[in-house]
């Protein structure tokens, strides 16, 4: 295992479980407050076991506000019962399980053990499912049904929060099904923004082309889809697009996918196509991520999950 | 025979009508709340969204309404079992007014988003001194009073009442610490895990001391009063007692199962809560019990109904808690509605009726009558809020458990058989339901208003001469 991981398992270099506790008078001062605890509560109960005295229950002895009084019942018997069972129950756990000071208990149990045998136990039993299809190439994986109802399924638990549960996006989070991609939709490419994620940076351009400026470019970048413009603008914003945006955008507004800039003379807008957004983006810049999931799914079910993704731009 | 001093009633008559009020004040926005739940376009202002009116319905029902409620009986039952008036009536006075500073406070507060993040304690520093002051003030007059009863022995109630009170100082002060950077805004003194086992050793005993201890010293003065029977075991009430107040300061880890808390922090927390079981049961069996010989009474009054069951949904929710708490059932139950129909069949079932039969008790007697104006309209009161609480806890218990499920649902193929979505998607009938369910213990709260209006209508305040005790 590696450092990381054994440090994850709460464990240290040579493997061994570290302790909770940053001295060992902790330790101690944790287990006498808990023995404490559960004495006390052994010595209330016990100190109480009275039985019931022949003859009629008699009054405590004191009256409170004219008509308070208390009766002297002895404990339900039952009630003890549940008392010193709850009680010899704890002790009884405290031996087994982690719980008192250091110990681990005689079961040897960890909640990061459970987890860790659990895991490999549902790697070993999934793992093959999602493993033969690794082997198959993308185009032919999304193109298998049952494959896909296997992408599906994934997607709608990590990616249909921000991608929606049809893939059609959202404001800032790329619709999936509409064959234009801001990074390149050949199959690889797919499959690596899943594993690796992405970051998306526009830097802000507010100062260095005032207010004005900005809305002549906006102007211009609506021209380039065809959207309604103000024309003088959108003329004093092309000599502006060319000084500022062409070293990403390209000189016909058409993007770049090596480096994430959109196409801006289509119709798929990533934050929205009225004028006022497209101002809001130029001022501000933007900065988006799409998390990476090598780590977190392994690549056998990226693979399958860039399938899906791929299944569902085939017209 | 009587002297001449009186019983220093205007702080309790202050308590308990703002107890009326906050009560319906708190349900209304939990009602809001709820609403959203089912029509999520309800969300229509930044300040009135789920996430803030979430905290406020929390802290107005909690801080609020219980609170009222506690400050109400505390200050009558206090100065009525120690034959004496209040000690510092002027202290006592600043606490009323202190105390709706407070909730004013967070009623502006929390809609604008300032919050703390930390659950049911989300006021901002400023306010958390403003509480620390008030519940200092609170001690002063509650143990100053006892400190000049005239009766050797101090009741039960004010055990519990006792017990409340400085265990929620000691909580509020710890868990509150901050560093402050701005005045509407600080960071905790507690860092991660830390932080985290601070909060919910906070939270579990503002439900163990706030929302048990101190209601449990109600009922031990108002259900023997009203059903007219002596309390059913001294000896129960010490052991429980004694159990109750060492044993819930263990059990906040509970709410932690699962998480990057120490192993052996979550199974002290869970044995803990299982001990606490019989402790919770005693005070049932005490107040219940109390009425053996008096069962009759249950039929015609309503009073007497709303005491016995609170009490009855006491021991429901003492019994659930040790079970939630488990890790195996909390691996079920955790984040699912099930936690909220736990905490509202506590909260409505145990807290609200226990406030609310109190209340009733208490009006009449502010203001030198007998009975609230109409006995009618108490009983269509018990009949609607014990329907609510059913249909409410009911519906979260469905949902919650179907909620459980269905997370855990696993294909051939390992993945999940649903998407969070889809079990949200499932949740709205029993949302619904819920909703239906407040409404009528909303609607519940506004009858008893109205009860109170007609009740004190047009009567003067009443102090009742302090009694001689009784040497028995």
């Amino acid at each position: 295992m590696t450092i990381r991981r054994l440090r994850r398992a709460g464990k240290d270099k040579k493997g061994k479980q570290m302790a909770d506790f940053v001295s060992s008078f902790w330790n101690v001062y944790v287990m006498g407050l808990v023995a404490l605890s559960l004495l006390f509560c052994v010595f209330i109960l016990a100190s109480n076991m009275t039985k019931r005295e022949e003859g009629p229950v008699q009054l405590h002895g004191h009256v409170w506000d004219e008509t308070i009084a208390e009766y002297n019942n002895p404990l339900p018997k039952w009630w003890l019962y549940l008392a010193w069972a709850t009680v010899i129950f704890s002790i009884g756990y405290l031996v087994v399980f982690p719980g008192f000071g250091n110990r681990q208990g005689i079961f040897q149990w960890s909640a990061i053990g459970q987890y860790e045998s659990e895991v490999a136990k549902a790697d070993e039993r999934y793992a093959p499912i999602f493993n033969k299809y690794l082997e198959q190439d993308l185009l032919t994986v999304a193109a298998d049904p049952e494959a896909n109802a296997m992408g599906q399924r994934m997607f709608l638990t990590y990616c249909a929060q921000c991608h929606g549960s049809a893939a059609q996006g959202a404001k800032g989070f790329p619709n999936l099904t509409d064959d234009e991609w801001l990074h390149g939709g050949e199959p690889d490419v797919v499959k690596t923004t899943i594993l690796g994620g992405r970051m998306g940076v526009m830097p802000p351009f507010g100062p260095a082309l005032g207010a004005e400026g900005v809305k002549d470019v906006a102007n211009y970048v609506r021209s380039l889809s065809g959207l309604a413009n103000d024309s003088l603008r959108a003329q004093r914003g092309q000599e502006l697009f060319a000084q500022n945006c062409v070293a990403c955008h390209g000189a016909e507004g058409k993007g770049n996918q090596a480096l994430g800039a959109p196409d801006l003379t289509n119709k798929s807008w990533l934050y929205g196509s009225s004028e006022a957004t497209i101002i809001e983006t130029v001022t501000n810049g933007r900065v988006n991520q799409m998390p990476a999931f090598k780590e977190f799914l392994g690549e056998a079910k990226v693979h399958l999950l860039a399938a899906y993704v791929l299944s569902l731009n085939k017209k | 025979m009587q002297s001449q001093a009186t019983y220093n009633y205007k702080v309790v008559r202050q308590f308990a009508i703002m107890t009326v009020v906050w009560g319906i004040v708190g349900m209304l926005v939990g009602v809001i709340a709820a609403a959203q739940l089912v029509w999520p376009e309800l969300n229509v202002l930044e300040w009135l969204g789920y996430g803030r009116l979430r905290p406020l319905h929390t802290n107005a029902v909690i801080f609020a309404f219980g609170g009222c409620a506690l400050f109400a009986t505390s200050y009558y039952v206090v100065q009525r079992t120690s034959h004496t008036s209040l000690f510092a009536p002027w202290l006592a006075s600043f606490t009323f007014w202190g105390w709706q500073l407070v909730i004013l406070l967070a009623v502006v507060t929390l809609p604008l988003g300032l919050t703390s993040g930390k659950e049911y304690a989300e006021l901002e520093w400023p306010i958390d001194i403003l509480i620390a002051v008030v519940w200092v003030s609170y001690a002063v007059v509650f143990f100053g009073t006892i400190a000049k009863r005239k009766v050797s022995h101090i009741y039960v109630a004010n055990w519990f009442y006792g017990a409340f009170i400085l265990a929620v100082a000691l909580l509020h002060i710890v868990n509150s610490a901050a560093i402050p950077v701005s005045m509407t805004k600080s960071y905790s003194a507690y860092a991660g895990v830390q932080d985290a086992m601070i909060q919910w050793w906070y939270g579990h005993n503002a439900v163990g001391f706030f929302l048990t201890a101190g209601f449990l010293g109600m009922m031990y003065y108002f259900v023997p009063k009203q059903a007219e029977r002596p309390v059913y075991s001294y000896r129960l009430s010490v052991v429980h007692f004694w159990a109750l107040i060492f044993t819930y300061m263990w059990a906040g880890p509970h709410h932690l199962h699962y998480t990057a808390l120490p192993d052996w922090t979550q199974s002290v927390g869970m044995l803990f809560s299982l001990i606490l079981l019989a402790p919770s049961w005693g005070g049932m069996i005490n107040g219940i019990m109390t009425l053996s010989g008096a069962w009759h009474k249950l039929r015609t009054d309503p009073i007497l109904k709303f005491l016995i069951t609170a009490l009855s949904f006491y021991g429901m929710s003492t019994f659930e808690g040790p079970m939630m708490s488990v890790k195996t059932v909390n691996a079920l139950s955790h984040y699912t509605d099930w936690t909220v129909g736990h905490v509202h069949s506590g909260a409505l079932g145990w807290v609200a009726m226990i406030s609310i039969g109190s209340v009733y008790f208490l009006l009449p007697r502010l203001y030198g009558k007998t009975e609230m104006y109409s006995v009618k309209l108490i009983n269509a009161h018990f009949w609607v809020a014990t329907i609510g609480v059913v249909l409410y806890i009911a519906s979260m218990w469905i949902a919650g458990v179907m909620q459980g499920l269905m997370w855990r649902a696993t294909n051939a193929d390992g993945t999940l058989t649903y998407s969070f979505v889809e079990g949200v998607k499932a949740s709205y009938p029993f949302w619904t339901i819920r909703l239906v369910g407040g409404l009528l213990f909303l609607f519940g709260m506004l009858i008893m208003f109205y009860n109170m209006v007609k009740t004190i209508a047009g009567q003067k305040a009443y102090d009742a001469p302090v009694l001689t005790p009784a040497h028995a």
